[in-house]
């Protein structure tokens, strides 16, 4: 099967049951190679239903405090690109077959060559892709490579996108949109903002794709109440920071079941 | 893009095109939430630019405010020392807050004011002169301003820090990465994407997304259309005629780009742009995106598709240069365009070479540049002796030297 069906598959199964999708992310490398593949295993144990396969970028600009720090640290640690995809690869040679969505800043794909890049990420297990800095209208190379070697082409929008933006990732977009929440930058957040679920409204009018809503969410009543008005709740830098506590991987499990029950809680919940 | 060799007539014109493409260089690589912000961006600058009376204030500004036309330099004991060309400086050091940044900080926040319906100004700065610049319009237009400096630029750069709290301006820390220039624009983008709503991100270099690389070359393009008439005018202090060569500083490439443009249709004219060669190419720590073949790449960086410095895994490399104002990744999309064509050419002047310049300038013309600008002086130390005495090479002199004058003491200050 194909990535990009393996993620549609995801959400057609949680359709029948009325959950959400639980989708963390995680910074690949840290807080060290062993301990980030080690927090993968147990985020698939733990419930997720698709896993965010952070590879760091020495600029990422569209991430908060928390992932910043953490994506420096993996990148100080030797954490390369082409290990990335290694470790994906041995992860599923372990047997962890939650699919894993590639989230990377477009330098570093543009340096590995994006052709190259989307057949090394499909063959390691890799089923889509997701660029904060590569809108539509800039992939015209990338989009064509990963739809050639079966990866979803995952764009964002955001509470600022207009109706012709959201038409144009509507487009583009395979497998699912990812709606940022917030107008900022990823860190958990407190409260949901008021107008997210008219923001969701008004996506829905140009797509029948899945939705997922990042940017803010840290627990599980926040990932139930997003999971009422979307099909996927993803969830970093909480995530992160607790995979970067003395206890990591134990209190990543802990918050990952309390996140997965609040998404997967669902309109009968 | 292959480098074009035959006659065939470029159209300079024509860049960017409507996707803010120079070539295979430029383009919006932002994250979805700025998009719209770009879009409004450069519908209001498209708006302002035939707007008679938004460019008539925009004229009176730089005349009763900034001080322009700023001068042309006739630098005869420099040139009689070198024994060759004929140098003139174009003096944007006494433009208004000590260099040409103004020029596009004053065009930017009158635009945000006047077109825009934002109230707040965030800005990143290396040196502090485009810090100092915005700070400075944004207390002209009475607007709110953050801007954000890495904390070693900071510390280099002290007597600029003061200079925009002076001016009403709070000056934000940046200690990730690098803590230079760089770290201060991503710092810069995160405040923007978090506020976009309000705020106007005032980019202080030909660089970044759409539409900025040619919203600034436009506001900077001042200084070459003053230059181009002033160099034909005796009375302006001018050899009556046009140069033979323009050197100019290439960090992001805003004061070369300004002076450059002007003049891409005179063909004759030699457009030299000297990056940061720092402690020379082989050591690696320099900001010379042209003249590292291995790390000095096509690449994205903040919004830009140019040459960046990069390591083989497409992550950004650390530079070194003695000015914060060059210590920079990458280059603005057009510079990368024109030399894609064959019109500008780049070199690098090294930290050394780049006191030499300093000094002959100080010490022959009595002008403190800086160091930013000290570079294109550092490179004419080289090139006016190869050219003939009846040559001529205009230098722009982007800024003056007070903010340097702690880093020179501590470099060669042992020596006096």
């Amino acid at each position: 099967m194909r990535g990009v069906e393996r993620i549609e598959q995801v959400f057609r199964e949680l359709k029948t049951t009325g959950a959400a999708a639980f989708m963390p992310y995680h910074a690949m490398g840290y807080p060290t190679r062993q301990q980030s593949l080690e927090v993968i295993a147990a985020l698939a144990v733990a419930g997720a239903d698709i896993v965010e396969f952070g590879i760091p970028h020495s600029d990422p600009l569209a991430d908060g405090p928390t992932i910043q720090t953490a994506t420096y640290a993996a990148l100080v640690g030797g954490t390369s690109v082409a290990d990335c995809l290694k470790m994906a690869r041995e992860l599923r040679d372990q047997g962890v077959d939650t699919p894993f969505c590639a989230m990377s800043y477009y330098n570093p794909i543009l340096a590995f060559g994006e052709e190259r890049f989307a057949n090394a990420a499909a063959s390691a297990g890799i089923d889509g892709l997701i660029v904060p800095d590569l809108p539509p209208g800039e992939s015209e190379l990338l989009e064509p490579a990963c739809r050639a070697a079966g990866l979803a082409t995952i764009y964002m929008l955001a509470p600022t996108s207009t109706e012709e933006r959201i038409k144009s990732v509507a487009r583009h977009s395979t497998g699912f949109i990812y709606l940022v929440s917030v107008t900022g930058i990823t860190g958990a957040r407190d409260e949901l903002p008021p107008y997210l679920p008219a923001f969701v409204e008004r996506v829905r009018r140009h797509t029948d794709l899945p939705l997922a809503v990042g940017f803010g969410i840290s627990t599980g009543p926040q990932a139930a109440r997003v999971s009422e008005i979307v099909e996927g709740v993803v969830v970093g830098s909480a995530l992160v920071k607790a995979a970067g506590a003395e206890t990591g991987v134990d209190a990543v499990r802990i918050l990952a079941e309390e996140l997965a029950a609040g998404s997967h809680k669902g309109v009968d919940g | 893009m292959t480098i074009s060799t035959t006659s065939t007539p470029v159209n300079y014109g024509a860049v960017p095109d409507e996707t803010g493409r120079f070539g295979p260089y430029g383009g919006k690589y932002v994250p979805e939430t700025l998009m719209p912000a770009l879009d409004e961006l450069e519908e209001a600058y498209l708006n302002a630019r035939v707007d008679k009376d938004f460019m008539a204030e925009l004229a009176h500004l730089q005349h009763t405010y900034v001080g322009r036309p700023t001068p042309l330099t006739y630098a005869r004991r420099l040139s009689e020392e070198l024994g060759g060309a004929q140098i003139y400086l174009k003096r944007e050091d006494l433009a208004h807050s000590g260099a040409h940044k103004i020029n596009n900080a004053l065009g930017q926040a009158l635009l945000m004011k006047r077109k825009m319906g934002k109230t707040r100004i965030v800005a990143e700065t290396g040196a502090g002169q485009h810090g100092v610049a915005t700070a400075t319009a944004a207390a002209l237009l009475g607007t709110e301003c953050i801007v954000y400096m890495g904390t070693v630029d900071m510390e280099r750069q002290k007597p600029n820090v003061f200079r925009m709290q002076l001016l009403g301006t709070e000056v934000r820390a940046v200690d990730s990465g690098s803590q230079t220039l760089k770290d201060a624009i991503n710092e810069a983008i995160r405040d923007w994407v978090t506020n976009v709503e309000t705020t106007h991100y005032l980019l202080g270099s030909a660089l970044g997304p759409h539409p900025y690389p040619a919203m600034v070359r436009d506001f900077q393009s001042i200084i070459g259309i003053e230059a181009h008439s002033q160099m034909q005018d005796p009375a302006e202090g001018g050899p009556g005629r046009l140069p033979d060569a323009i050197v100019a500083c290439v960090g992001g490439g805003s004061n070369a780009i300004g002076i450059f443009h002007p003049f891409l249709k005179e063909e004759k004219v030699r457009l030299i742009g000297v990056e940061a060669g720092g402690h020379g190419i082989e050591d690696g720590a320099h900001a010379a995106r042209f003249a590292d073949p291995e790390r000095g790449r096509l690449g994205v960086l903040q919004g830009t598709k140019s040459y960046v410095l990069q390591d083989s895994d497409g992550q950004i490399a650390l530079t070194h240069s003695i000015s914060a104002g060059l210590d920079y990744a990458s280059v603005g999309p057009e510079h990368a365009w024109l030399r894609d064509v064959g019109r500008s050419e780049y070199t690098y002047c090294t930290d050394t070479q780049t006191l030499k310049g300093f000094s002959a300038l100080c010490e022959l013309e009595g002008i403190i540049p800086a160091l930013e600008s000290a570079h294109a002086i550092g490179y004419v130390l080289e090139l006016a002796p190869q050219m003939a005495q009846d040559q001529v090479i205009l230098v722009n002199l982007s800024g003056r030297g007070d903010k340097d004058l702690g880093t020179v003491m501590q470099t060669i200050g042992g020596d006096r």
